[in-house]
């Protein structure tokens, strides 16, 4: 192929690792109905990048990243999209095919409770040894081991580690050792679903600093970061989307996203943050009233539009589309950017009062 | 002048024995005042929830006593205990397991309002009470009777249980991380029905948690447990802002921040 070849190709793809169009999954309950978890979802990661996506519970986070894996089980099922991950159209793939060839070398996920991945009865090593051995099995285990070491090593990890069990393993050891298995076949594309949710300040803060020597040391390409807690997704992330209710509300660099928020949810979302600096103490957290609502009848208008401080009439009526602002920011209302704006200056003088 | 509430002196806990000897918790002291909203914050492992396990008198003490209201405690009967519980309360962790799941949610409610003596009230009565009781937390009554606990979301069980608290009226509460398990949304919720409860009743709240930015915005005094000791306390600005401990000033940068830069090279 020439050189010519190359460079004209080159800005199709323009390093994006990860491009989802679309994406609609849906959850299939015992009695035949639909819970639309993801809906029309699109996103793009492009190389060297990560992408925090922030939301409270029941709004689809989880299932945006069982979704974005590509391999579907029931009860959750595929309706419409694309999800390409360097090129490569995964969509409509045979799951047994995207098991052996893209989970774990193309696309890996921690999961919420990942330290209860490991099985109790194995050491750590054979874990690792399984892994492996399912997408190579002509390596063998002395090049397994010396592989194994040499990764733990780079993360920071003990080397020890391996000849343990389980049981032996602190919590925040159990979730860096899932971790660096996750990555140990150089996947590009990472998807953390919230690792450090059960975990205590100490141990959180290793694992987001192995997550981000991750990115340093070229394990993986970009990151996918999952959590309700914005600081934390603030620090990580170069990139913020906001969800709610299976739709993507707000889209937007970190810094956009925790200190101008547009969309009244994420503007409420950031009112709950909590830090322990100076002035914080006398902060007043807005938590927002209600809960969200039922996906199984999804209302026609704007989702959010029943606990919304400044609705409309037609909020309840129109759909509402997620209109792509300047600069890759995105949100979803009807208001305009200045009445949203204004909107949250005029929220602010009376709180004030 | 203020009175306290609950008070230890040389509180000690050992597990195992001989080689295997453990000290979860080593000689505490400390005073809680009436109406005070005092944070204990550490590390996994420093001993928290033994603390407030031996606090409720659900495991033996190894050494030391607590004394309550100036009185020692005392539960060496069953019954005795249970006279000690009506007085001291707690909210643990895990809002699943805190529940009978057999048991629907208004019978929940009904049991505290027996408890506090209430048997023998009209039903009219029982209901109004648990009503406002629901509304406290912002629940609506309607919707929780004949429901069963696995129904309900993580964030309303937490908030179901400060509405026992609420009917309780003890004279202190125990709460045992209450938000960890809950979504940030939710917790500032529960966070502000703890501080209006305690508005209301007037009761002592121990508030248990390993996030010190969470202790600064609800407390008033902070104590700072390491290994089973408490190597700080004092009141929560001069404590959290002006940290003298170096286990404190590890605590403090461990929380991810956004107005400051989050230095991720000390750990």
């Amino acid at each position: 192929m020439s050189n010519a070849m190359l460079e004209v190709r080159k800005p199709t793809t323009n390093n994006v690792i990860l491009e989802v169009r679309e994406l609609t999954t849906k959850w299939v309950t015992r009695f035949k109905e639909d819970i639309c978890a993801v809906d029309h979802v699109s996103l793009k990661v492009e190389e060297g990048k990560s992408l925090g996506i922030a939301g409270e519970s029941g709004c689809g986070k989880s299932t945006l990243a069982l979704s974005l894996m590509g391999y579907y089980f029931p009860p959750l099922r595929y309706v419409s999209g694309e999800i390409i991950i360097d090129g490569r159209n995964i969509t409509g793939m045979n799951p047994d095919d995207i098991r052996k060839s893209i989970l774990g070398t193309e696309i890996s996920y921690i999961p919420q409770s990942a330290m209860n991945a490991l099985n109790p009865t194995q050491k750590v090593i054979s874990f690792i040894e399984d892994v492996v051995q399912a997408h190579d099995p002509y390596k063998t285990r002395q090049e397994i081991h010396d592989f194994a070491r040499e990764t733990f090593e780079c993360l920071g990890l003990p080397a020890s580690v391996l000849q343990k069990y389980p049981v032996e393993l602190s919590g925040g050891m159990k979730q860096r050792t899932v971790i660096a298995t996750s990555v140990i076949l150089f996947p590009k594309i990472l998807i953390a679903d919230e690792p450090s949710s059960a975990l205590d300040v100490t141990s959180q803060k290793m694992v987001i600093k192995m997550l981000k020597n991750l990115m340093e040391n070229g394990f993986i390409k970009s990151l996918i970061f999952i959590t309700h807690e914005l600081p934390l997704l603030y620090n990580v992330t170069d990139d913020i989307m906001v969800m709610y209710a299976g739709q993507i509300v707000e889209k937007g660099t970190a810094k956009q996203a925790v200190f101008d928020p547009l969309h009244p949810y994420s503007k409420g979302l950031m009112g709950s943050i909590i830090v322990p600096e100076q002035g914080q103490r006398d902060v007043k957290l807005t938590a927002i009233p209600g809960v969200p609502p039922n996906l199984k009848k999804p209302p026609a208008g704007c989702r959010f539009a029943e606990r919304c401080k400044y609705v409309r009439p037609d909020c309840k009526v129109i759909p509402i589309a997620l209109y792509e602002a300047y600069g890759g920011r995105a949100y979803r209302c009807i208001l305009s950017e200045k009445e949203l704006r204004d909107a949250h200056l005029r929220e602010a003088k009376k709180d004030a009062r | 002048m203020r009175k306290v509430c609950l008070s230890g002196s040389g509180l000690t806990k050992v597990f195992g024995f001989g080689r295997q000897k453990c000290v979860a918790v080593d000689h505490v002291d400390f005073d809680f005042y009436e109406g005070e909203l005092v944070s204990i914050v550490g590390e996994s492992g420093s001993g928290k929830t033994t603390l407030a396990k031996m606090i409720l008198g659900l495991i033996s003490v190894t050494e030391g006593e607590v004394y309550f209201q100036g009185k020692k405690r005392d539960i060496s009967t069953h019954k005795k205990k249970k006279e000690y519980w009506k007085n001291i309360q707690a909210i643990f962790q895990d809002p699943y397991s805190s529940y009978n799941i057999f048991r629907k949610i208004d019978t929940v409610l009904l049991d505290c309002i027996h408890m506090r003596g209430g048997r023998r009230l009209p039903r009219a009565k029982k209901i109004e009470m648990m009503q406002e009781a629901c509304s406290f937390v912002n629940l609506k009554f309607e919707e929780l009777t004949n429901k069963y606990p696995f129904e309900l979301s993580g964030g309303q069980m937490q908030r179901l249980m400060i509405a026992r608290i609420f009917l309780l009226k003890p004279k202190i509460l125990l709460a045992d991380e209450p938000t960890s398990m809950i979504d940030a949304c939710s917790r500032a919720t529960i966070l502000d029905e703890l501080m209006q409860l305690r508005d209301e009743i007037g009761m002592t709240i121990v508030f248990i948690t390993h996030d010190i930015g969470l202790a600064y915005y609800v407390s008033d005094s902070v104590y700072i447990m390491e290994r089973g000791k408490f190597v700080e306390s004092g009141s929560a600005d001069e404590v959290i802002l002006r940290p003298k401990e170096a286990y404190t000033q590890r605590l403090i940068s461990d929380v991810p921040k956004i107005y400051e830069e989050w230095d991720l090279s000390t750990v």
